[in-house]
């Protein structure tokens, strides 16, 4: 790999399996210091598994994944919360402590890593919740009061509440409006420019890959086919790539954001 | 990052010109903030000594100089980095927007009436939706008494599984250790009289009016009222209520109905099985500790104890059974999206069911008494 040291997390023939379903064989990745990854593929292709076994949630049944230079299963339990505290993620469903406000949800993990008093972890909270657009009235709302894009934004809120180095997002876009969604790519490219994050973005939605991710990796055949740019993976000769990219909503999303992206595939 | 590793973040004072030294990160927050209250107000501030900055610090530094000056001395500043102004000016204006607390309601006598008011309101209600549900399953269920092919047997006899098989070992094992606790009771007390051969009758009287129904019910209000809540809340979170309706198909029907006549079935054949293994655990008792064989004990309860009690205590068990299985349907149907939600519910689900149990029961008593039965 030549971009071996700016790899901050990189993922060596890795293998998931439940029962005899073989989800990911010998899968390789990196993900890069400060780039938007977006990861792609059809469902039950393991996006979300893989994004599991990253974040430490499931024990991979083969492979390394090395995080900061580091081996995850190799780590004491105490090390390991450590690393995993550079973590941020956002689940698919938002997965807000139902029995806490917005700004407890985003304070938690201030107290209890930090040991912050509660009006300061509070008061951070609040500037989080802000950061990412929702309204200062909303830091005392119960999650179940909330749409779905407040959903999401606290979510990303309360993953981005320790400053983590990296940030995992899964569907982040699912179950927005277009509008919300657009508001939603545009709100992570600011904070990415911002606070200097990497991202590890699992997604369906075409518009986001366009809008902002800097690499594609796409998953399919239990390991990643192509990790490139989005005009290299978009022009592999597959099946799977040739009807995403190049079906109706691809290249609407395609034309969508031809404007900003410059030369076009046509004039290659 | 930069090498010189973790120096904690300072606000240095000299003569009217302010300094941020060292990193301005969160684990120097609590010491950070108060130096930034001290101060209280800045127009400028020398950012030249600045170690690593991260969004709490710059929270800080936003809250030392305010918005604006914070956005112009990012924006004039050359020495700082571009992600570094990025993040100052992105943390500016996210600050804009007041970020005091939001306001806490202040408890007065006043409030605090105002809330007994409430509570009491909210009880009314509950007894009269409470009625309302009962009213509504007793429709239901004589609208579906005469249409077989609707009742389902299936959820049935899974539900009977659940509320009334599986529920045998613990409801045996129960009033086997109380029939044997009150066989004690009963002799160590009777002894006194000489009338130790007394303890039958106490244990059977008991037991068939009173403590076998009783305590399967009482399991049951725990074991099964809860489970019933909490998988129809939870149905009810994720929707599946609504999916149901939207297809035409009653909850009453599929849901309800099943749960309630389990429950109906489960609990008279419990509460026999409670009399049973209770009177079996006053007979060892009286067997080894009272020289009253099994078999005089068997024949004292045929030739003293009437038929009646038995179907004294088990009439009640079928009413108990419906109580129990309403409270818990109806308290999952109430119960919102939230974890906590479904816990209360489940809560309130076991505390009402319990306490009606006992409120019938008591009821019963009196009515049977008054009846000279």
């Amino acid at each position: 790999m030549t971009d071996a040291s700016n790899a901050i997390i990189e993922v060596r023939a890795l293998t998931n399996r439940f029962g005899d379903f073989v989800v990911h064989e010998e899968l390789d990745l990196d993900i890069r210091r400060g780039e938007i990854l977006g990861v792609v593929g059809g469902s039950g292709t393991g996006k979300s598994v893989l994004l599991r076994s990253i974040v430490g949630l499931k024990r991979p049944d083969g492979g390394t994944v090395r995080v900061f230079g580091e081996d995850l299963q190799r780590l004491t339990p105490a090390h390991r919360t450590r690393l995993e505290r550079r973590f941020g993620v956002l689940f698919q469903r938002g997965a807000l402590f139902t029995s806490l406000n917005l700004q407890e949800n985003v304070a938690l993990p201030l107290i209890e890593h930090v040991g912050l008093s509660r009006p300061d972890a509070e008061r951070i909270a609040r500037v989080k919740l802000a950061l990412t657009g929702l309204p200062p009235s909303s830091a005392g709302l119960r999650p179940d009061a909330l749409s779905g894009g407040m959903v999401k934004r606290a979510a990303l809120a309360r993953a981005l509440a320790l400053d983590p180095e990296v940030l995992f997002l899964d569907e982040p876009t699912a179950g927005l409006d277009p509008i919300g969604a657009a508001a939603f790519d545009r709100l992570l490219t600011t904070l990415r420019d911002a606070l200097g994050f990497s991202v590890f973005l699992v997604t369906h939605d075409l518009d986001t890959l366009y809008s902002c991710c800097d690499r594609v990796a796409v998953i399919a055949d239990r390991r990643v086919l192509a990790a490139d740019t989005l005009e290299v993976v978009a022009s592999i000769d597959d099946p799977w790539v040739r009807d995403y990219f190049h079906g109706p909503r691809g290249r609407a999303a395609a034309d969508a954001a031809r404007p900003r992206m410059g030369p076009s595939r046509e004039e290659r | 990052m930069p090498d010189t590793a973790s120096r904690p973040g300072m606000l240095e004072q000299e003569a009217h010109r302010l300094r941020a030294v060292g990193d301005w990160t969160l684990p120097h927050y609590a010491r950070l903030r108060s130096d930034v209250i001290r101060v209280h107000e800045a127009r400028t501030i020398d950012l030249e000594r600045l170690g690593d900055l991260d969004t709490a610090g710059a929270a800080l530094l936003v809250d030392l100089l305010g918005p604006d000056t914070t956005r112009e001395i990012a924006e004039a500043s050359h020495r700082l980095t571009r992600e570094r102004r990025a993040m100052l000016i992105a943390v500016a204006d996210a600050m804009r927007v007041s970020l005091l607390p939001p306001p806490t309601p202040r408890t007065t006598p006043l409030t605090a009436l105002a809330g007994l008011g409430l509570a009491v309101e909210r009880l009314g209600r509950q007894q009269l939706t409470l009625l309302g549900f009962i009213g509504l399953t007793l429709s239901r269920l004589l609208g579906n008494l005469l249409r077989p092919w609707r009742w389902r047997f299936t959820s049935l006899v899974a539900h009977m599984q659940q509320t009334g098989l599986n529920a045998i070992p613990i409801v045996a094992l129960l009033t086997f250790l109380v029939g044997a606790v009150v066989a004690f009771l009963g002799a160590t007390v009777l002894r006194d009289f000489g009338a130790t051969v007394y303890t039958v009758n106490l244990v059977a009287y008991s037991f068939l009016r009173e403590f076998g129904v009783l305590l399967a019910a009482i399991l049951l209000a725990g074991r099964t009222a809860s489970a019933f809540t909490a998988q129809i809340g939870s149905m009810k979170a994720n929707e599946e209520l609504d999916a149901l309706r939207a297809q035409g198909l009653d909850p009453m029907e599929m849901l309800v109905l099943p749960r309630v006549l389990a429950m109906m079935i489960s609990l008279p054949i419990l509460a026999l099985i409670g009399m049973l293994s209770g009177m079996f655990g006053g007979a060892l008792v009286c067997s080894l500790a009272l020289d009253i064989p099994i078999t005089q004990f068997l024949t004292i309860l045929q030739r003293d104890i009437p038929l009646r009690h038995f179907l004294v205590g088990l009439g009640k068990a079928p009413l108990f059974a419906f109580v129990i299985a309403v409270i818990g349907c109806l308290e999952g149907m109430k119960a919102g999206a939230s974890a906590q939600s479904v816990g209360e519910h489940t809560t309130s689900s076991v505390v009402q069911s319990i306490f009606m149990v006992i409120l019938f029961d008591a009821l019963a008593a009196l009515f049977f008494l008054e009846m000279g039965w």
